[in-house]
């Protein structure tokens, strides 16, 4: 291993120029016990087992894909085609277990087949997207704003504009992936708290953490200390399609479906997520369990909002918008106009 | 068969040489790409109908074009009267306010003007609306959940994606419970779409300890809600009304499922019914100008079956 940068500063501290303990860390959590003391205070099944795990299982979806955005970001990358690879994934797969259904029935394996086109598909899209970035060098916003169509549109014609729906025998006996679990936790939850776990440690203690961060915060400098820009962000992209593969492995059993409006917008909200986690939008610095408190805020604001009737629901938006736009503020401090 | 071979290409023949000697019309179709359940049935039916009209009238050509959004619609319009001199256009408006104007200027220009669905926000431009009656799609809701529970009971609304649609249909709804000791506990929008209203009724299972029955007002928001329920293990629920008849939904209608007992029409086919009449206003001396508006429909158990399409796929 070749050690990137300065090995003499202190390593914590090399790619976090901030202060130890500031509004930027606390800001993200000060922001969601807010929300969930406000939660607990407008309704009292807020805090029921049921409400928790609906709230934690829902967001795995994304949150499993911000992780893996949070990587891309920091090295300073972006992907915006994730909800349509999403929804192209869900599509794919449910058309690879149907086929496959004749031939295997329904059982364990067609499942595991299922989940490996899933990860397959995932892989080979953000390594394209990956490729067209790193070797062409082309903008990431253009070549993911592009795949983002590309995809859309091919989920639309898979589907002839309708819905690929899992066959119905497959979908029961898929299901559990999504409703069951271990000691009371559903399987969605427990796959995001691992995903999430292992991103923390990939990005604090690992030198491929380090290499994005350095990528993200300088190009130049990293290429001259020997870092493998092209690959170390490439393979953020393929690691973030691999990531989109498993959500979508936690989706379909969920409704057995997907259509042109799975997974709408999905890109939008992982970035937002990544963004009031703290992660630093252009590049350089990236927090992966700020990334898991940015997706409980986001879809905390949402379930909060359905549970009580405060606002118009036509002010969802703006409410959502709202604490969005507060919860990066409360991190802002001792950094105005920056 | 070697000789019915050479009949089929001497009609094909006959067929393509036609238009030199009759006089060729176009008409141009203009509707949103497929971005839900229910537009990918629009689009499914409209291709039908083009297909189906253009074996039957052989001097009648078509051009179909689908948009992602208004401004794509605007250019589609433009292109068709730029470059295809069509003689009609049949349009069914991504919105009614951006749509309004270029729609007018083809009017203006001696064309044909049918617009379907989604009327324009000038009235009298064109020459036949055709379209779904929203008021009395959630009126006939209302009613079947007034007749469904008539000791009274508590109701959850998912509703549309916020636009005039939707809100005539919750008025319609709103209105026919009137009287009735059905209660509306919440509406909450679930944007016609199966993961929102998932999510939303999850929500509303954790509100409220009881619930009767559940107006979906679209059949990819019963899918939805119906999974909450389910994976709720809540049995209080006793049906969910969904609606537009999407196949699925009509099957276990007419299969008794106890969950799904009814449905309401808001036929995607009426794009069909457009083209089709204005074809005939092109083709005959028969008058078609004026409003056509397709009622919708309670569907039961009774008469599923004759709303089961199952090419369709929506």
């Amino acid at each position: 291993m070749t050690a990137p940068l300065q090995p003499s500063s202190p390593p914590p501290a090399a790619f976090a120029p901030r202060r130890r303990i500031s509004m930027t860390v606390v800001g993200p959590i000060l922001a969601l016990i807010l929300l969930a003391a406000l939660g607990a205070w407008l309704n009292p099944n807020f805090l029921s087992a049921a409400n928790i795990t609906n709230v934690l299982a829902r967001s795995a979806f994304i949150g499993i894909i911000a992780v893996g955005m949070t990587f891309v970001i920091t090295a300073g990358g972006l992907d915006l085609s994730v909800g349509s690879m999403a929804a192209f994934i869900a599509g794919l797969m449910i058309m690879v277990m149907n086929a496959a259904l004749p031939s295997l029935g329904v059982g364990i394996p067609i499942v595991l087949l299922g989940m490996g086109a899933a990860l397959l598909a995932g892989l080979l899209a953000g390594l394209l997207n990956g490729l067209l970035i790193t070797r062409l060098g082309i903008e990431a916003f253009i070549v993911t704003l592009g795949s983002m169509g590309i995809y859309r549109s091919l989920v639309t014609w898979l589907a002839d504009g309708g819905t690929l729906s899992l066959d119905f025998q497959l979908r029961s006996f898929y299901q559990p992936i999504y409703y069951g679990g271990i000691f009371g936790v559903s399987w969605p939850i427990i796959v995001f708290g691992l995903v999430a776990v292992l991103g923390e440690i990939v990005m604090r203690s690992t030198v491929f953490g380090r290499w994005c961060a350095a990528i993200g915060s300088n190009e130049q400098v990293a290429k001259y200390s020997s870092v493998r820009v092209a690959r170390v962000r490439l393979a953020t992209y393929v690691m973030l399609g691999l990531l989109v593969g498993l959500a979508v492995i936690m989706y379909v059993p969920r409704l057995g479906s997907a259509s042109a409006s799975t997974g709408l917008l999905w890109e939008l909200e992982a970035i937002a997520a990544v963004i009031i986690g703290g992660t630093l939008l252009k590049g350089g610095f990236g927090r992966v369990w700020g990334t898991v408190v940015g997706v409980l805020i986001l879809s905390l604001i949402g379930n909060i909002l359905n549970l009580t009737d405060l606002v118009s629901p036509y002010l969802n938006g703006a409410i959502q918008g709202l604490i969005i736009v507060l919860a990066v503020i409360l991190q802002r401090e001792g950094k105005p106009g920056a | 068969m070697k000789r019915i071979l050479a009949g089929l290409c001497l009609t094909t023949a006959m067929s393509l040489s036609a238009p030199a000697f009759a006089e060729t019309k176009t008409v141009g179709v203009s509707i949103p790409a497929a971005t839900h359940g229910w537009a990918g049935g629009m689009n499914y039916f409209a291709q039908e109908a083009v297909k189906r009209l253009e074996a039957t009238y052989p001097d009648l050509d078509f051009v179909l074009a689908t948009a992602s959004d208004p401004a794509k619609q605007v250019n589609d319009i433009e292109d068709m009267v730029a470059t295809r001199n069509i003689s009609a256009l049949v349009v069914l408006p991504f919105e009614s306010e951006p749509l309004t104007g270029p729609v007018k200027a083809v009017a203006d220009a001696g064309v044909w003007v049918t617009v379907v669905d989604r009327g324009l926000s000038v009235e009298g431009i064109e020459d036949l609306y055709v379209a779904g009656d929203n008021p009395g799609f959630g009126r006939v809701a209302g009613e079947f959940v007034a007749g469904a529970l008539p000791e009274g009971g508590k109701v959850v609304v998912l509703r549309g994606i916020p636009t005039t649609i939707d809100n005539e249909r919750v008025e319609g709804f709103q209105a026919a419970l009137e009287g009735s000791s059905v209660e509306i506990l919440a509406m909450e929008h679930g944007n016609w779409n199966r993961d929102k209203a998932f999510e939303v009724m999850q929500d509303f299972l954790s509100k409220y300890p009881q619930i009767d029955a559940v107006w979906a007002s679209d059949d990819d928001m019963s899918v939805g809600a119906l999974a909450a329920i389910e994976a709720a293990g809540r049995k209080d629920v006793k049906f969910v009304l969904g609606g537009a008849g999407m196949k699925e939904m009509i099957a276990r209608t007419r299969d008794g499922d106890a969950m799904i007992p009814a449905n309401v029409t808001y036929p995607p086919a009426m794009i069909a019914t457009a083209i089709e009449v204005t074809a005939l206003g092109l083709v005959s001396s028969a008058p078609v100008s004026g409003r056509f508006v397709i009622g919708s429909v309670l569907v039961t158990p009774e008469n599923a079956a004759q709303y089961y399409f199952p090419d369709s796929p929506f």
